[in-house]
């Protein structure tokens, strides 16, 4: 009963501020909701099943190109988020097929080494996909259901949609048997193999619903914001969301959203001290690690609200 | 130039790459070999060793001293920033693998910053020790960077030396095979990690002094060397010294020669995937031993 109240509340707050934030907070909120996407999708994969990977660029990129690319050359708005959603999926599947036979500290580098070659290769076929600096996506191509996504109530109303979907589809997906199936890879691979689950594909299956929820929120930043380009590509964008889970707590169903939230927000406070964000994201990461390894909701979790989801 | 001279000046160009390659490796070779840390800092101790070479050129008036002074100083100060490093970070982090990842990504994003913010965003140069060209028949080429090879010849022998005959080797290869019984006889296996992690990165420094005579020192020219650092030490095999050596001179010639031939972008696209597949398929590198 408490965690249903708590998603339908954190929701309908969201909602509320859909109406009542000033226009640059609204932006920034949009952006939070997209990013935390995203963070969901990567916390499907550490959070829940414990495969830490440093290569989520990949699929988040590769949603946004194809989707860009695909409303570049004449696509509606709404096939190429399709396929924004396919790419980020066929991305994770295919290399979690080979990075899937490695764990622990070769699993993380195989990952980073699959998102540099991927970068390395939307650099080199620069004059198609528009290198470091990208492209825009034409303002009248980015229309969704007939709303219009250059505006920002429209905007905010998809990326809140979109981040509502996937909550909600996390939440069930955690607490059906698949989704404890993938815990028990986390907790002790050994032990469910011997009961008859089959890592490799838990695993797998568990990664490619990881790229489909980071394709799809790259799909959705490129079409909200009107700009895509190789430089989402790059292992920062690997890294965002690992920073995030680990802020907001790993495998808690509102940590990425938490975390997005308090990131943007420091990175934000502290543009006044520094003109870069790297500083901030480095110390919070130093931070977390030594201090506080299981994040602000599973640290609290573990103080006694254990009945947080 | 006919075919023969150019081969022989990219080898020139793979062998100066290779040397500095192999130094930088060695570093992040012998860290996790011995403390099992993948340190994703590396590159910036590195470039941190290009920029402190600046820093001391610019208080000692003349050329060559200012160069001998910034070889002895800044792979010390790098070095004893990475002591401090393991004391305060890694040690309490009981060198988790994955939590030592994390951290060090933090740590590089931190010394980033540190170094744009009181470096700034510009390359700058550091005058080589001295001006030589040697003239071959068909081209002249920079004395400096025969010496850049022979000096990282010269390390390398000292590392080796070290590991396989001194006490202090002994001491760390004992602790590499089983930290446990190494602490049951008495060595102090913290200092002995504490100062495994300062010589890594004292070497990615001496590297980064060698080379910034050659290329200037830039607070993003970290990227690179950690990558090829990385696909050095995996294709070698995870730790084994001997392959990160065998690997770095691979590596480095063939990368001097194929940037002459074919883009750099696409060379480094086909080595990361080299990398991702030994590690899939060949996980104990192409020349380490069966774990």
């Amino acid at each position: 009963m408490r965690p249903a109240l708590l998603h339908i509340g954190v929701l309908a707050a969201l909602v509320a501020a859909g109406f009542l934030l000033p226009a640059y907070q609204h932006g920034m909120l949009a952006r939070i909701l997209v990013m935390a996407v995203f963070a969901m999708g990567y916390n499907l994969a550490f959070g829940y099943t414990g495969l830490l990977s440093l290569g989520h660029a990949l699929h988040f990129c590769a949603g946004m190109m194809a989707t860009g690319l695909a409303m570049r050359h004449g696509l509606a708005a709404g096939p190429a988020l399709i396929l924004g959603l396919a790419a980020g999926t066929a991305t994770a599947m295919l290399t979690g097929l080979l990075a899937l036979r490695t764990a622990g500290v070769s699993f993380m580098i195989v990952t980073l080494m699959f998102a540099q070659a991927f970068h390395l290769t939307l650099l080199y076929y620069g004059g198609f996909t528009g290198g470091d600096e990208g492209f825009p996506l034409p303002s009248a191509a980015r229309r969704l259901f007939g709303l219009d996504l250059t505006q920002a109530g429209p905007r905010y109303a998809v990326a809140l949609a979109l981040f509502a979907a996937g909550l909600l589809a996390q939440w069930a997906l955690v607490r059906s048997r698949f989704g404890r199936s993938m815990i028990a890879m986390r907790e002790n691979e050994e032990r469910s193999r011997m009961l008859g689950y089959n890592p490799f594909t838990t695993k797998l299956a568990a990664l490619a619903l990881s790229g489909l929820y980071s394709g799809a929120a790259g799909a959705a930043y490129g079409l909200l914001f009107g700009y895509v380009g190789a430089s989402f590509g790059t292992s920062q964008y690997s890294i965002l969301p690992l920073l995030y889970v680990l802020l907001g707590g790993a495998g808690t169903t509102l940590g990425p959203l938490l975390g997005a939230g308090l990131m943007a927000w420091l990175i934000d406070a502290a543009s006044s001290l520094t003109d870069s964000p790297l500083a901030v994201i480095g110390i919070t990461l130093i931070v977390l690690v030594l201090f506080a390894p299981k994040g602000i909701l599973g640290t609290l979790r573990e103080k006694g609200l254990k009945w947080l989801p | 130039m006919g075919t023969g001279p150019l081969l022989l000046l990219a080898s020139l160009e793979g062998l100066v790459m290779a040397a500095v390659l192999a130094l930088a490796a060695v570093g992040l070779s012998l860290t996790f070999g011995v403390m099992r840390v993948v340190n994703v800092a590396h590159g910036e101790f590195y470039m941190l060793g290009a920029v402190l070479a600046w820093a001391v050129a610019q208080f000692v008036p003349s050329a060559p001293m200012g160069f001998v002074a910034a070889l002895i100083f800044a792979p010390l100060a790098v070095g004893a920033l990475a002591w401090l490093t393991d004391t305060a970070l890694l040690k309490r982090l009981n060198y988790n693998p994955e939590s030592t990842i994390v951290a060090t990504i933090g740590l590089s994003y931190l010394l980033q910053q540190g170094a744009l913010s009181f470096f700034g965003p510009d390359a700058r140069a550091v005058q080589a020790p001295f001006e030589l060209r040697l003239q071959f028949p068909w081209f002249g080429y920079s004395g400096y960077k025969l010496f850049v090879i022979a000096a990282a010849l010269a390390v390398l022998a000292a590392v080796w030396w070290i590991l396989s005959r001194s006490r202090a080797g002994l001491v760390m290869r004992a602790t590499q095979v089983d930290r446990n019984t190494a602490r049951a006889f008495g060595i102090n296996v913290d200092r002995v990690y504490a100062g495994t992690f300062a010589l890594g990165a004292g070497l990615a420094a001496l590297a980064a002094v060698l080379i910034v005579p050659i290329s200037q020192a830039h607070y993003l020219m970290g990227h690179d060397p950690l990558l090829l650092s990385f696909i050095v030490v995996i294709i070698g095999g995870l730790g084994s010294l001997r392959g990160t050596l065998i690997a770095a001179l691979i590596i480095g010639l063939s990368d001097g020669i194929l940037s002459m031939l074919y883009p750099p972008t696409l060379a480094k696209i086909l080595a990361t995937l080299v990398v991702a597949l030994v590690l899939v398929f060949r996980p104990q590198g192409l020349f380490g031993a069966k774990a």
